[in-house]
């Protein structure tokens, strides 16, 4: 490399790459994944999550993590995105409506109130 | 997308306590469920807690697992990893919420909350082995903005106004010593060395920036050779830290494969190269002129100051020598700002300083702490105190080169000259923490006779002098001292220090003298009443039975591995001294209390 700009040009591609162990993320996003979450089919939405994330270059913004059983088994797959002190509820997901997800909310900020919890 | 990192310590304390095997077992494991594509394993530097160790950090969560063996990995894997619940038996205990999935942040826990990170910023974070990550932490953005925007000599009152003084020991002003050596650019051959040596016992912050942090060490060279008008310079690391050199090559052949090093820097014209050289343990090469003597490939010995390195150094040329820690420092002040550095610490100690807390202390480990904290919060909260309830005692900091630090002067602040006024020094940051149990005179022999064997012998003072104050502390300690001993460690202890060459001899005596002088009892204790308080120093100890608790059993004369007990079943027996080794067997399996250390 002979320029500052090639230099920050591998900072900005790695800095997304290392930014999941410092936190302070914008998004983080929970998925259910106790046996119930499993079994109601988690596994191909946090594929799907996490291939999305991906596509759309939002691993600087976006952490996924996984939570257990939040006793609402009859609504799994259960995703929860927590920004701030909000929390939105998504219940029954599919690996559709889960890259609907991130394109809408997470991209643009628009929660697809259709899908949460409340609107079952 | 990698959605998980795991953080697993590579430092040398975790890689001997197994964390190689537990890397390749998560690694494994990670694969059989499927994850390869979502979680990331990392070898890290070391995190600090290393008395916790084996560590593993899983992040988003930040779930910090402790001594992790091989059988927890499929736990971790199918519990956390896969269904996302931390596995709550192995996370160190202050981060547990109750009641909760979550955990706390480890930077809320006491040993990580009064902490401030500079040197090792990013020890326990990024792979040491992959310079990317260190670029992602904003990684030789110093040495590009001091080449394309800075002369030589704004980098050089940069770090004199930051106030950055030399880790190593000394205390010397870092931009002192760069500006002392700037004469002439461009037209002497001047070099820029980098002292890993780090011979003093129960030290390892050095090795840990090393193995943690590499590229910061080359980076901040490149950056003084750009300010002294150096191109070549040298690590001087010693053999004994084979992970530490291992990732230094790596280091050093990436920096070149990205042009970091080399020719031409950032197309400005600037070359500057790394050499590594591997001492064989010499404390004495530790020393700035033995050290460049040593690199010459000759053998190790001082040799008188002036001329001084910035004059005459290595190869006869301009050189200058710092610290590891130092120069770890270096980056962070020139991307920060020289305000920003001083703005932490104390008048005329800027900055932190990392510790290496040994002894007997809950949390071993490594800590990085503003300058101006003091010797409680270091020991008390961080540190996590004194295990099994015993009292505090003393503090040694500066290894054999510094002295004890009594209870009593507990609240001190640490820096340079808060440490000099109490009759210790700051040194490179061991700090080794003494309890009830620890015996003064024992400890300042310990000291003493490693300056006795790492004496290079040049000068008279310290090779027979220092022999001498041995022989009569092991006089003491066998209980034939006298009273008249203690002048005499005293008078010898100053000419010795008032006539050595160089810095191994003209600080070897600190310990006695230290420990003369806040524990002069002690020493009086075994000098005239032949015993010592603590228990420790076994010519002075007596291993008696009490008649009235002995119920004759004849377990201990049977355990006592020279025969000294005799006695009838079901009558007190008795410890014949002379016979008696001492080795305390009888004590520890009597099943009465019967039998005491007097
Ligand atoms: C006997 C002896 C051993 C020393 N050992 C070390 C050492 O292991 N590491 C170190 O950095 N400095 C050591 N020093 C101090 C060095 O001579 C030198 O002052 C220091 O490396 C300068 O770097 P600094 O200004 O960045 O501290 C030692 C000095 C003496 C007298
Ligand atoms: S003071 Fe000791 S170590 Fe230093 S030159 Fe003299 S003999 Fe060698």
């Amino acid at each position: 490399m002979k320029t500052l700009a090639e230099l920050s040009a591998i900072r900005e591609r790695m800095k997304s790459k290392v930014s999941v162990r410092e936190g302070g993320n914008e998004y983080l996003v929970k998925v259910g994944m106790a046996t119930c979450g499993i079994a109601a089919g988690a596994r191909p939405v946090m594929s799907a999550l996490l291939d999305e994330v991906s596509a759309q270059h939002l691993e600087e913004t976006v952490h996924v993590s996984q939570t257990g059983c939040i006793g609402i088994c009859q609504y799994e797959p259960v995703v929860e995105v927590f920004k701030g002190d909000e929390k939105f509820t998504y219940v029954k997901m599919t690996p559709e409506k889960m890259k609907e997800v991130v394109d809408s909310h997470l991209k643009d900020g628009k929660p697809l109130y259709q899908y949460t919890i409340g609107s079952m | 997308m990698i959605r998980s990192h795991v953080l697993i310590c590579g430092g040398t304390g975790c890689s001997a306590s197994g964390s190689n095997g537990i890397r390749e077992a998560m690694e494994k494991e990670i694969e059989k469920a499927g994850l390869s594509s979502e979680v990331k394993v990392v070898q890290t530097g070391c995190f600090g807690l290393c008395a916790l160790g084996p560590i593993m950090i899983v992040y988003p969560e930040g779930s910090f697992y402790s001594r992790v063996t091989v059988d927890d990995v499929p736990e971790i894997v199918s519990e956390h990893l896969v269904k996302g619940r931390i596995v709550k038996r192995l996370v160190y205990s202050e981060t547990v919420v109750e009641n909760s999935n979550d955990v706390k942040s480890l930077n809320e826990t006491n040993f990580y909350k009064k902490q401030k990170r500079i040197a090792l910023r990013n020890c326990g974070v990024i792979d040491p082995e992959n310079i990317d990550e260190y670029i992602a932490r904003d990684g030789y953005q110093a040495l590009g903005k001091v080449l394309t925007e800075m002369t030589p000599d704004e980098v050089i009152q940069t770090i004199l106004d930051s106030g950055l003084r030399g880790r190593g020991g000394g205390g010397f002003p870092t931009g002192l010593k760069w500006k002392f050596a700037s004469g002439n650019r461009g037209k002497v051959k001047k070099y820029v060395c980098c002292n890993a040596d780090e011979g003093d016992p129960g030290a390892f912050m050095d090795r840990s920036v090393l193995e943690g942090d590499p590229h910061a060490v080359l980076e901040a060279m490149a950056i003084a050779g750009y300010a002294i008008g150096a191109d070549e310079g040298y690590i001087y690391v010693r053999a004994e830290y084979p992970i530490a050199i291992k990732r230094l090559e790596i280091a050093i052949g990436q920096a070149h494969e990205y042009g970091l090093l080399g020719n031409d820097i950032f197309g400005t014209g600037f070359n500057f190269d790394i050499h590594l050289r591997f001492g064989a343990g010499a404390f004495v090469c530790g020393e700035e002129t033995a050290l460049m003597t040593s690199i010459e490939g000759n053998r190790g010995e001082p040799r008188p100051r002036p001329p001084f390195p910035a004059v005459k150094g290595l190869f006869g040329k301009p050189t200058i020598l710092n610290n590891v820690e130092t120069y770890a420092n270096i980056c962070q002040i020139i991307l920060n700002g020289p305000q920003w550095f001083a703005s932490m610490g104390t008048e005329k100690s800027k900055g932190t300083k990392v510790f290496a807390l040994g002894g007997k202390i809950n949390h071993t480990g490594l800590v990085e702490v503003p300058m101006g904290t003091t010797l409680r919060e270091v020991i008390e909260e961080i540190g996590g105190g004194i295990p099994n309830g015993k009292k505090f005692k003393a503090a040694q900091t500066g290894g054999p080169s510094g002295g004890c630090i009594p209870a009593s002067l507990i609240d001190t602040p640490i820096d340079y000259d808060n440490l000099i006024a109490i009759g210790s020094m700051m040194g490179s940051g061991g700090l080794i923490v003494m309890d009830e149990d620890t015996c003064m005179v024992d400890i300042a022999r310990f000291f003493l006779d490693f300056t006795v064997d790492e004496s290079c012998g040049k000068c008279t003072p310290c090779r027979i002098g220092t022999k001498r104050m041995l022989e009569i502390l092991d006089k003491i300690i066998a209980g034939n001292g006298e009273l008249s001993d203690l002048d005499e460690l005293e008078e010898l202890g100053n000419y010795i220090k008032a006539n050595s060459l160089c810095g191994l001899g003209q600080t070897a005596p600190n310990p006695v003298l230290s420990t003369l002088k806040r524990f002069r009892d002690e020493y009086v204790a075994h000098v005239v009443d032949k015993k010592c308080p603590a228990g420790v120093c076994k010519a002075l100890l007596r291993y008696v039975i009490d008649p009235d608790k002995c119920k004759g059993c004849t377990l201990c004369a049977r355990k006592c591995p020279v025969g000294a007990i005799s006695g009838t079943v079901k009558e007190p027996h008795k410890i014949d001294p002379t016979k008696c080794i001492k080795c305390g067997l009888c004590m520890a399996n009597c099943k009465f209390g019967a039998i005491s250390k007097q």
